[in-house]
């Protein structure tokens, strides 16, 4: 026998991450991006534009409303730009989110059918919603240039920030997914969650906002450092924000390892309560 | 070494529990009100046993087999028995609940045909995904993709949406790519229930090539003429629990005594008949060619409707005809009719009981239940007639061909009858 004996019994508490047979189906990960991208621009005019035009709509939304009727402070930058660069993390994490929190239950079909590591379906999520990151941020290259706004020598802290962002996507991801799949209650009150955290972060306002001492508790949420070292880094807004970024950091990591945990051990019930 | 143990398997569901009714009006609302608290209680409860242990069923029980490399077995049982819950366990969807299974070789499992198809991407995309998520890589597919195409048969669809394919497309896609997994065990479910007569074979044909090649197969299945021509051994579940473990005909036989005979209610003294009731169809049963009771036989077999007579009167009847019909149990329809007198017997009875038998070869009847009724006649005058009928013939699925291949999978509606024919052609 080639294959070395696979044992099944029922396991207890918590359980590690088989990470040699995560490798082993990286192929269907990688035709789970796919299907999705693929699946969501078939017969669709506009196509894969669509991944420009939701973060430019809620830009021009947001600038109307916030920028110039509420005439929120912008840090000096004009708003348009302010509210783009938050809004395309932003866009990411949102996205990643509600997409993997569903991605157990809109793939039961799999789940109850055929046995792989379940955790390919959040990651798949992450994943096709990173292309659409990507095209978005390649618009925002492209604004940025015309504006004539040169990032700052801390580019280089950038894939710190990209690293926080997906962490606390797919940790906050897998959390909702596992839960989603028992209480369904996780799909509706998701709509709800999404806009508060929205408005839990400086998407449309900047941090400086914050009354002073409460900035150290609203850092707590990784977002914050996310979106205000993106400022830093495109818009010169501040100096890079290192400790509130240390701050989210700690909280992703945490964020990530409980959800990575959580799903394992829910992992288990998933094909019976599906 | 085996290829499979499984050692004192179980699995427990729980039972939804009914929801408590209130009378009253304020009763009512002030559930309403509480609803949310208790739904939480009763989703949690979804996956732990703790409390209310009344309402825990157990799926599987104490089962316990093991398999050998190369073997094919079969496993049968009547829904409800726990095999689609045995090949869940066996193929990782879900843990037991206690016991273990230990598997020598890679896996792969076949429970549905076509398992993560999206009707917006085309076939060549379809065969991919479905490909790796039943645990082949890219390469391995690539490798083997004309050869699935081919086996498909459906190779000009090739680039068209998968949602444009018929139902029959889609399985003969679906059943090719699993086809060409390179699993040490196989477990396949009914999957064979779907597509046409070629490709049922085709079908069959493949597996049995996998199994010839040395590879385990554990095969799930209504179908006993596939159980029968592609497995050596078989396991009947009941309940959760392997009742035989034997050889696939052994198997088969106790499968099929296990069908429940109803005809004790159709006969029983205050049931409506018509007729003087001088002479009155006590007893209807089915036996084999042997002599022996049964209580369901396949579409093909040899088998004999036994009806039993009892007289009230003194005196003897010469010249008895009885005749039978069979009637569908949908709606009663008169399928055919057959009286002794058709073929010029009848029937002499001196005594208080006797016994007809009426032999049917090579029974045409696709799988099912019918409704037999019977009539009793003597000089033109109907002696006895039950009204309702006299008991059910269960015909389930046999190898009527003679080939593996059964008749009530071929088309998608029903055949009323079979019949079977000597094929010949002439080149000209």
């Amino acid at each position: 026998m080639s294959a070395p004996a696979i044992i099944l019994r029922r396991k207890k508490g918590w359980i590690g991450v088989n990470w040699g047979e995560l490798v082993r189906y990286k192929d269907l990960l990688w035709f789970l991006t796919i299907r999705s991208i693929k699946a969501k621009y078939a017969q669709s005019v506009l196509g894969v534009s669509w991944a420009i035009i939701q973060p430019l709509f809620s830009t021009l939304v947001y600038t109307v409303v916030f920028g110039n009727l509420a005439r929120i402070d912008s840090n000096g930058v004009p708003y348009f730009l302010f509210s783009l660069v938050a809004l395309v993390p932003w866009t990411f994490f949102s996205n990643t989110l509600t997409e993997s929190a569903n991605s157990l239950v809109t793939n039961a079909n799999l789940v109850t059918k055929v046995y792989f590591p379940r955790l390919v379906l959040p990651l798949s999520s992450v994943f096709s919603k990173g292309i659409d990151f990507l095209i978005g941020f390649i618009l925002l290259v492209v604004v940025l240039a015309g504006y004539r706004q040169m990032p700052g020598l801390s580019l280089i802290l950038l894939p710190w920030l990209l690293l926080v962002l997906l962490m606390t996507s797919l940790g906050t991801g897998m959390l909702l997914s596992a839960l989603a799949v028992q209480y369904r209650d996780v799909k509706y009150g998701l709509v709800f969650l999404v806009q508060l955290l929205m408005y839990a972060a400086p998407v449309v306002y900047p941090t400086t906002n914050v009354p002073d001492s409460y900035q150290t508790m609203y850092a707590l949420n990784p977002m914050v450092g996310v979106i205000e070292g993106f400022r830093s880094i495109f818009l010169h807004t501040m100096p890079f924000p290192f400790f509130w970024v240390g701050l989210g950091s700690g909280v992703s990591i945490l964020l990530f390892l409980g959800g990575l945990f959580f799903f394992r051990k829910m992992e288990r019930l998933f094909a019976d309560v599906a | 070494m085996n290829a499979i143990e499984v050692n004192g398997l179980g699995k427990k569901y729980r039972l939804g529990q009914q929801e408590q009714k209130q009378e009253t009006f304020t009763g009512s609302l002030w559930q309403a009100l509480q609803a949310p608290l208790r739904n939480f209680q009763r989703i949690r409860n979804l996956s732990s046993f703790e409390r209310q242990a009344e309402s825990v069923f157990w799926a599987l029980r104490d089962v316990s087999f093991t398999v050998q490399p190369g073997q094919v077995l079969g496993i049968i049982g009547h829904n409800g028995a726990g095999k689609s819950t045995l090949l869940k366990i066996l193929s990782q969807i879900t843990e037991p609940s206690e016991g273990e299974v230990i598997l020598r070789g890679r896996v792969a499992s076949l429970l549905e045909v076509g398992t993560g198809f999206h009707p917006e991407l085309s076939g060549r995309d379809n065969v991919y995904m479905n490909g790796t998520i039943l645990g082949m890589t890219k390469k391995e597919i690539d490798q083997k993709f004309d050869e699935i195409v081919d086996f498909s048969g459906v190779e000009r669809h090739i680039d068209t949406p998968v949602k444009f394919y018929s139902s029959g497309m889609k399985v003969r896609r679906g059943f090719a790519v699993a086809a060409h997994l390179e699993p040490e065990i196989l477990i396949v479910d009914e999957v064979l229930a779907v597509g046409d007569i070629g490709f049922q074979r085709k079908c069959l044909g493949k597996m049995r090539d996998v199994s010839g090649s040395g590879k385990t197969i554990l095969f799930v299945s209504h179908q006993m003429a596939a159980i029968q021509s592609l497995c050596s051994r078989a396991l009947l579940l009941h309940n959760g629990h392997v009742i035989k473990d034997d050889t696939v005909s052994n198997t088969i036989r106790a499968y099929l005594a296990e069908f429940e005979s109803e005809e004790s209610g159709f006969l029983h003294p205050g049931v409506v008949r018509q007729g003087s009731g001088d002479v009155q169809i006590s007893g209807f049963e089915l036996s084999d060619s042997a002599g022996a009771m049964i209580p369901a036989t396949p579409s093909g077999s040899t088998v004999d409707l036994v009806f039993k007579l009892t007289s009230n009167a003194e005196s003897s009847f010469e010249g008895l005809d009885i005749g039978f019909s069979v009637h569908s149990t949908e709606d009663d329809a008169l399928l055919t009719i057959l009286y002794s007198s058709y073929s010029g017997t009848v029937f002499s009875m001196t005594g208080n009981t006797a016994t007809v038998r009426c032999r049917l070869l090579s029974l045409p009847l696709p799988e099912g239940r019918y409704l037999i009724k019977a009539q009793l006649m003597y000089r033109n005058e109907v002696l006895d007639f039950p009204v309702r009928g006299v008991g059910y013939l269960d015909v389930t699925g046999g190898d009527f061909y003679g080939t593996g291949v059964l008749p009530t999978r071929l088309t998608r509606t029903k055949p009323q009858f079979l019949i079977s024919g000597q094929w010949t052609a002439n080149q000209a």
